[in-house]
């Protein structure tokens, strides 16, 4: 099996597989920080979308490019200047919204850009992370795999948290999937919860 | 991957073509020729042929050498090769030299067939939109219904632009390297301050020189310095040549002193000695009218309509003559219209020369993306 065989992305990416079952069938998605296109490329070959990247590394560039993803390098920090007005069904951070610098507006312009929202995190609550912190230590993990000292991530935060920053900034949260590797948590999420998904849209 | 071998000994074909070509400006050319050279094999089914257009002083020798003239090497032969980005094993390329221009295809130092007289002032105002039109005929010649890929740097990236616009159906990819939707005022500014220097010197005879046996080499020069400059990079320029001196000292005079002086100087004395006046000003002009948006009240959007082309455009970081911003405002576009695209914006010191020089990611962009079409077309 190629590494970008869906199945198989599905596997590795569970929240991948959680984006897709919301995307219907032909949508328009702008992925912010794309990386190597893997899951628009995902999206794609399951979901038909039309779908464009935002990447800043001149490395995934030439990635994208071979997979055959529509990118744009840019600077998500410098904002969403190029792009209209809700232009598209959906605009996806996943697993960037940490290493954003203006963590408030970006969330501004993905729903001034896309009519939804999806961002995924890795949840700082969960309990292993505790565990380290209690212990001393930073935490260091799948999902978080960095040292204090080489981490892109500026903006560490809880299910509980991010639930409150859309609260307190008229973002409705549509719907949630939080999981730990592959499985879907229902319980105690913040605690046993690795990584969350949101959908979300304007509020009033 | 370290760019590959040359394509070797090239040389120069000619077309006739004997269909009137209408200008944009309604002026009638009855008969005209094009100097175009290929490279490469055309495909069976006729479907990996690349054009690649070429910018303000290029012409049609894109790639190689010619047998009698082995110093004389293709201005692009670092993008187009065996192995190279643009490889010529897997496709079959064309450069051809604009019509207008004065390195073989008819232009303002050609014969006039009617008075037997070079046409000088009274060869038509080329747009970008005329030379899509010629190179379609070309096309036609070479039996090519659709191109693989148009592309160009700066005035060629106009081109291939314009080809997605004019025959959306005849090209599947467009790359649009340091170009630009259309010049803003100040780009405008800089041509025009060029074309004066031509228009003033008095050895332009209102662009009839030729039957007076000079050169308007003075106006020619002064244009080329001028472009240079603006063709690169405030950091390239202090690093190339800082602030010495030729001697090492102050000489109160107004000789040359300074080796940025020595530079412009040398550029400007090799431009005016193998290139037309009467060319330049077309070129530039060709450039001031390039913009699809005007019949569109300015909306590029609308503009863009029109193409079906995938797209790759690519900018530099310093090129200020055809910023990253002016690419952006394509991609903009190319967006609103969902076509197919990705953007590069390439760390180089080269400013707007950029798109000429080798270097290592800018061809991992290009060879990538060229990977992908040749995919697409069986070699």
């Amino acid at each position: 099996m190629s590494a970008h065989d869906p199945a198989e992305l599905a596997a590795a990416r569970p929240d991948f597989a959680a984006i897709a079952e919301w995307i219907p069938q032909g949508a328009s998605v702008l992925d912010l920080g794309c990386g190597d296109g893997s899951l628009l490329r995902f999206l794609r070959d399951t979901r038909k979308v039309r779908g464009y990247g935002v990447e800043i590394s001149d490395a995934n560039i030439v990635t994208c490019i071979r997979n055959n993803v529509n990118v744009v390098q840019g600077d998500l920090d410098s904002g969403l200047s190029g792009f209209e007005s809700q232009s598209f069904d959906y605009v996806i951070l996943s697993q960037t919204l940490q290493a954003i610098r203006h963590t408030e507006a970006l969330v501004q312009e993905i729903l001034r850009v896309g009519r939804e929202g999806i961002v995924s995190f890795p949840n700082f609550g969960y309990w292993k992370n505790r565990v380290n912190i209690l212990r001393g230590n930073m935490p260091v993990s799948r999902e978080l795999p960095y040292q204090w000292y080489d981490t892109p991530n500026v903006h560490l935060c809880t299910l509980h948290d991010f639930e409150t920053f859309c609260n307190n900034r008229h973002v409705a949260v549509l719907d949630r999937r939080v999981m730990t590797g592959k499985n879907e948590v229902k319980l105690l999420p913040n605690l046993l919860g690795s990584t969350a998904v949101y959908r979300f849209q304007r509020g009033i | 991957m370290s760019a590959s071998g040359s394509i070797g000994i090239v040389s120069v074909q000619r077309a006739t073509f004997d269909t009137p070509l209408i200008f944009r400006s309604g002026t009638v050319l009855p008969r005209y020729e094009l100097a175009y050279e290929t490279y490469g094999t055309l495909n069976a089914d006729r479907s990996n042929a690349i054009l690649v257009c070429h910018a303000l002083s290029g012409n049609h020798h894109v790639a190689g050498f010619y047998a009698d003239d082995p110093k004389n090497i293709g201005w692009w032969d670092n993008m187009v090769g065996p192995g190279k980005p643009i490889d010529t094993d897997r496709f079959f390329v064309i450069g051809v030299n604009s019509l207008g221009g004065c390195h073989g295809s008819t232009g303002p130092s050609s014969i006039d067939p009617l008075t037997g007289k070079p046409y000088g002032a009274s060869f038509p105002v080329v747009t970008v939109e005329d030379w899509v039109e010629s190179q379609a005929r070309l096309a036609d010649l070479l039996g090519i219904k659709k191109f693989a890929a148009v592309m160009g740097g700066s005035l060629g990236g106009m081109q291939a632009m314009q080809w997605s616009l004019s025959y959306p159906d005849q090209v599947s990819h467009v790359l649009a390297i340091a170009a630009a939707p259309h010049l803003t005022a100040e780009n405008i500014a800089f041509n025009d301050v060029a074309r004066n220097a031509i228009l003033s010197d008095p050895d332009f005879h209102g662009g009839n020189f030729y039957q007076y046996g000079v050169v308007p080499t003075r106006g020619l020069r002064l244009a080329r310095m001028l472009g240079h400059i603006t063709y690169l990079s405030d950091d390239a320029m202090a690093d190339k040549f800082g602030r010495s001196l030729r001697t090492g000292e102050l000489g109160f005079t107004y000789d040359i002193e300074f080796e940025i002086e020595s530079y412009l100087r040398y550029q400007g004395d090799k431009f005016a000695a193998y290139f037309d006046a009467n060319t330049y000003l077309l070129m530039t002009k060709a450039l001031d009218y390039f913009d699809p948006a005007r019949e569109f009240n300015g909306n590029l959007d609308k503009a863009f309509a029109a193409a079906r082309a995938d797209y790759l455009v690519v900018s530099f970081t310093t090129d200020w003559r055809f910023s990253p911003g002016r690419s952006r405002e394509i991609v903009q576009s190319l967006l609103h219209n969902r076509l197919n695209v990705s953007y590069a914006e390439i760390s180089s010191t080269h400013g707007h020369d950029s798109f000429l020089m080798q270097q290592e990611h800018y061809h991992d962009v290009m060879r990538t993306y060229l990977d992908r079409i040749a995919s697409e077309v069986s070699v």
